[in-house]
């Protein structure tokens, strides 16, 4: 369970009453990889709220994942505008960009992104080392049920369990912003909805404007608010009345 | 601990194999700075302390006869600030035991008084009592080589008169630290000593009274020396002046220029090797871990860390790992060191030794390897710095391959599996190449250490074999007339005799000068021969004078040019003769003249110095105690011994040298070849498993890898062979001196020798790789997600 001390940070009540956190307008990115031209995204106009658990729908390649990097200040735009709050993250340095990462934003991979030679209790201090407020490594873990494998590495651990010491390590500096890209990607159902659970709680409990990246359909039913990605546009905005509860989903 | 920190201890941890691989190859690199700048700095700073506490002189002259009222003289000369008369005699020894006689040198000390220029040190016993004509004090490298305890006694011809000598000191002379006998190529402390007597004793034995011929002085700081030459040359030239001369034409200290010579080419050769190398190490070994790592430090940089904190990380492993190269190679380095300058001691005869191992030493040794490691891992850091996370968190784009020249699509001259391995190295060619040249260098560094010991031969060879065949040279007390060669021809056992004579002269072309011994060749000479540059025996024509070609090539001369040439010895005539050719030559500077020649442009007509000749090697024994007997025999010179010392010393340091070298050249094909196999496995682990799980054999997959591994080394050999053949060529020049010239030879032995250390070292390393490959856990590789 979430210690008390960091309950109630926000207790906003409907999703739809809440301020936008971020307003994105006309957003496009063209990569080169390799010797191919990407248009990965291609006028992307949203917004997200305060406090709401996103989902952002669609299968692999839709641009969702390049959306979701230059929200979180991972990546540069290539036209159109970002704001987070007041801040327009489309017109920062890379250095200011690494300032919003680290003060605002945390981040959930779908392969863990763990450093290997690091324990768990380790691998959520290299955060918190760096974060302005953060909360301790172990309560942290304890969030994701996790403390008593504080002591374990990477490879010591199942693909859940590192999966939660991500998300552990995402929400140990207390972000505002919590991008989680495609955080059940790489797990079976049963780990998945552990997954699931723990970042629903933290939503719940402590307030963090959560977006969820996946594929994977059935996901969706347990965000506020939900958009679908194809072809690096916007196909589809939904906005769920009933929320379902992470065990009552399946795939 | 920083988190960051941790990761790091534990990164050094999982590297240790490649990172102690690389640490060593630093470690040679500082250890071989040390080495050679930190012997070079004790050699130099022993021989100073010592010539300044025992008064080495600055100016030397000898002469014929001169008497001892002189002094006043000399010493009022502007720069003078203490002058000494001596007596110097070369005397014939017979010491008992030993079949041949020995050579040595009779110096004469003051009496009453103590030596201003050239003092003693004192190692055991006193200096022998003015007037004694039976105590003498010994150089102590000639002591030791006979055992001689103060009290033991030997018989020496002094001016005809056999006498037996005892020894009461054992000293050390700043004017013999290195004291090589007539005829000589390294010294040999058995055959030649120098013996000091008192000055009035040894008057007596060579009828010297109130005479000298020998002077030394020492000068105020900031003298003009050459002015203080020009004095004493005019004072001493009615007494057959021999011309005065700096330090540096003194043999002793010339040698031990040559040594720091040596040692100087040695730290600028070798040390650049092992920097390159770790540099190019750093950039193999952190290019690949960035590359491993690209991920993480995607996650490091979306969580906020600044690409300064992750770029410093990275450094910090490299200054880690040339910290631990730089303890390793500081210890083994000041070890080593300081067993180098033991062994200079040893054979160099000091007193006392000073081991220099400065701070500054240590931290320009340290600052030079943590730079070069740096600047090997800057495009490393550059990357990481400028790797957008973004695209960090994504896997990186397959590498591309390239067809090569000459492939059609389905049809291969070579199999599936070498044409991967050649595509993987054309694949990076940069890194292909600078692995080639890494383990060149390996092979460049054995021919540089083995090919002295080619040259040495070739020097023999031609010394020896060619140059001069006769088995003794026999110098006689003076100059005699041509009639003392039958004298000598006709001693038992003597198959052959030929006379020569030589003179001291000054040569002169514009403001180039030089000067150098003259010999007189006699017409027909078969034992001792002049070689011209191809190594064929030359006759010196009837007028004119031939040079050896390090003296024509100080001098600014060559065939057919004037050069004025002045006899220092006897009347100080001058003549201009023309240069009819130049000549080989590895020791000394010398000028040939046809014995003619030599004796229409000297004033007292034909006269000969010595004798060279053959001897019957049954009637050896005679021979000798024939010679010891004979009083106008001054010295002689062994050939055979002589070569066999020469070789059996150049051959004992070669052997320590080589096990040196052999081992800085495994440590660096290890450092190169194991890295750059762990590097490719690791690139290719995925693609290696994949062809396992297909149904390739162990044998064929590692077949890849080793196939890859062949190419770079066999590739590397020619290469190495190439540089190796320039740095010896460095080596060469770097220890070329007027004493000594090492011709280069490299023979295809020594090209083989550095290849199979090499191929061996590197079949090792190769084998180590290998073995990972046999104990691949396929499932666990293929789920690894690159």
């Amino acid at each position: 369970m979430i210690p008390l001390r960091y309950v109630g940070r926000m207790d906003k009540v409907a999703a739809s009453t809440s301020e936008p956190i971020f307003r994105i307008d006309g957003l496009t990115k063209i990569y080169h990889s390799g010797e191919v031209e990407v248009r990965a995204l291609n006028g992307v106009t949203l917004e997200l709220y305060e406090s709401e658990m996103t989902v952002l729908l669609g299968p692999s390649g839709s641009g969702k994942s390049t959306f979701l990097n230059i929200v979180g200040g991972l990546d540069q735009a290539s036209g159109g505008t970002v704001f987070f709050r007041d801040l327009e993250l489309t017109k920062l340095s890379e250095r200011q960009l690494t300032r919003y990462r680290r003060d605002h934003v945390g981040f959930v991979f779908q392969f863990y992104n763990l450093i290997p030679s690091l324990t768990a209790w380790e691998n959520v201090a290299l955060v918190t080392e760096v974060a302005r407020k953060p909360m301790k490594p172990e309560d942290a873990l304890e969030v994701v049920g996790l403390r008593d494998r504080m002591t374990h590495f990477p490879a010591q651990m199942s693909g859940g369990e590192q999966q939660r010491v991500a998300i552990a390590r995402a929400i140990a500096k207390q972000p505002e912003v919590l991008l989680c890209d495609e955080p059940t990607g790489a797990l079976d159902s049963k780990t998945g909805i552990l997954v699931l659970e723990a970042l629903t709680r933290i939503n719940d409990e402590l307030g963090t404007t959560t977006a969820i990246i996946t594929h994977n359909a059935s996901i969706q039913r347990i965000a506020h608010r939900v958009f679908s990605f194809i072809d690096g546009k916007i196909s589809a905005t939904h906005v769920n009345t009933e929320r379902l509860k992470p065990h009552e989903v399946s795939w | 601990m920083s988190m960051l920190d941790r990761k790091l201890l534990r990164d050094l941890v999982r590297l240790w194999a490649q990172a102690m691989a690389l640490a060593l190859v630093m470690a040679c690199g500082v250890a071989t700075i040390l080495i050679a700048v930190g012997a070079s700095r004790s050699l130099e700073e022993t021989r100073s302390a010592f010539y300044e506490r025992y008064r080495f002189a600055t100016v030397f002259s000898g002469a014929q006869r001169a008497p001892l009222h002189l002094k006043d003289r000399i010493a009022v000369i502007r720069g003078v600030s203490a002058v000494e008369l001596r007596i110097v005699r070369p005397v014939l020894l017979d010491i008992e035991g030993m079949a041949e006689p020995a050579t040595g040198i009779a110096v004469s000390v003051p009496d009453f008084t103590d030596a201003t220029v050239n003092r003693l040190y004192i190692r055991k016993g006193r200096l022998p009592e003015a007037g004694r004509e039976d105590e003498i004090a010994v150089v102590e490298t000639f002591a030791t080589a006979h055992k001689f305890e103060p009290g033991d006694r030997f018989k020496a011809v002094m001016n005809g008169h056999k006498r037996e000598l005892t020894i009461v000191g054992i000293v050390l002379s700043p004017e013999y630290i290195y004291a090589i006998g007539p005829g000589d190529m390294v010294p040999d402390n058995k055959r030649f000593g120098v013996f000091f007597m008192s000055q009035k004793a040894l008057a007596g034995l060579f009828d010297m009274e109130d005479a000298f011929n020998d002077v030394v002085v020492t000068t105020r700081r900031n003298a003009d020396l050459r002015y203080v030459i020009e004095q004493l040359d005019t004072i001493l030239k009615p007494y057959g002046g021999t011309g005065a001369h700096e330090r540096k034409d003194q043999i002793s200290h010339a040698f031990l220029d040559s040594e720091l010579t040596q040692l100087d080419a040695m730290a600028r050769i070798i040390p650049p090797i092992f920097l390159f190398v770790s540099a190019f190490l750093v950039n193999m070994i952190l290019s690949r871990l960035v590359a491993l790592e690209r991920e993480q430090i995607g996650l490091l940089k979306a969580v906020g860390y600044s690409d300064m904190a992750i770029g410093w990380h990275y450094a910090k492993l490299v200054i880690a790992i040339s910290m631990a190269g730089l303890i390793i190679g500081a210890i083994a380095g000041t070890w080593a060191g300081a067993g180098l300058t033991r062994i200079y001691a040893e054979f160099y005869s000091f007193p006392f030794l000073i081991f220099r191992s400065d701070p500054d030493l240590y931290i320009l040794a340290g600052g030079v390897t943590v730079l070069a490691a740096l600047a090997g891992a800057t495009r490393s850091i550059w990357s990481i710095l400028n790797l957008p996370p973004a695209v960090a968190m994504r896997p990186p784009a397959p590498t591309r391959y390239r067809s090569l020249l000459g492939e059609s699509h389905g049809q291969h001259l070579l199999s599936q599996m070498s044409v991967m391995a050649i595509r993987h190295l054309v694949r990076w060619p940069l890194r292909s190449a600078f692995t080639i040249l890494g383990t060149s260098m390996s092979v460049a560094l054995l021919v540089t250490a083995l090919f002295t010991l080619d040259s040495v031969d070739e020097m023999i060879d031609t010394i020896y074999f060619k140059a001069d065949r006769q088995d003794a040279t026999l110098t006689f007390t003076d100059e005699r007339s041509p009639r003392a060669l039958q004298a000598a021809a006709n001693l038992t056992g003597i198959l052959r005799a030929e006379p020569y004579r030589a003179a001291t002269v000054e040569l002169r072309n514009g403001h180039y000068s030089r000067r150098m011994s003259v010999f007189g060749i006699p017409p027909g000479a078969d034992l001792s021969r002049v070689l011209d540059l191809d190594q064929n025996p030359v006759t010196p024509p009837p007028s004119g004078l031939m040079l050896t070609e390090r003296a024509a090539k100080l001098l600014h001369l060559k065939t057919g040019d004037k050069v004025t040439v002045e006899f220092l010895e006897k009347d100080h005539r001058v003549s201009e003769l023309t240069v009819t050719g130049v000549v080989q030559s590895y020791v000394g500077l010398n000028a040939y003249m046809s014995m003619e020649a030599l004796d229409r442009a000297m004033p007292e007509g034909p006269r000969i110095s010595g004798v060279r000749v053959e001897i019957d090697h049954n009637a050896l024994g005679q021979v000798y105690d024939e010679i010891k007997e004979t009083p106008e025999i001054a010295s002689i010179a062994l050939q055979g011994m002589s070569r066999k010392n020469f070789r059996d010393t150049i051959a004992e340091n070669i052997n320590v040298m080589t096990s040196v070298y052999v081992i800085l050249a495994v440590i660096i094909t290890i450092g190169v070849i194991y890295n750059s196999a762990r590097i490719q496995l690791s690139e290719r682990a995925r693609e290696l498993a994949s062809l396992r799980v297909l149904g390739f054999t162990r044998m064929e997959v590692s077949g890849v890898l080793l196939t890859e591994l062949g190419i770079i080394v066999v590739l590397a050999q020619p290469l190495g062979w190439l540089l190796g053949y320039s740095f010896a060529w460095g080596v060469a020049k770097g220890f070329e001196t007027d004493l000594f010239r090492v011709p280069l030879v490299v023979t295809d032995r020594t090209f083989a020798i550095a290849s199979l250390v090499v191929l061996a070292a590197a079949g090792i390393s190769a084998l180590i790789v290998r073995r990972r490959i046999d104990h691949f856990d396929l499932v666990a590789v293929l789920k690894t997600r690159e």
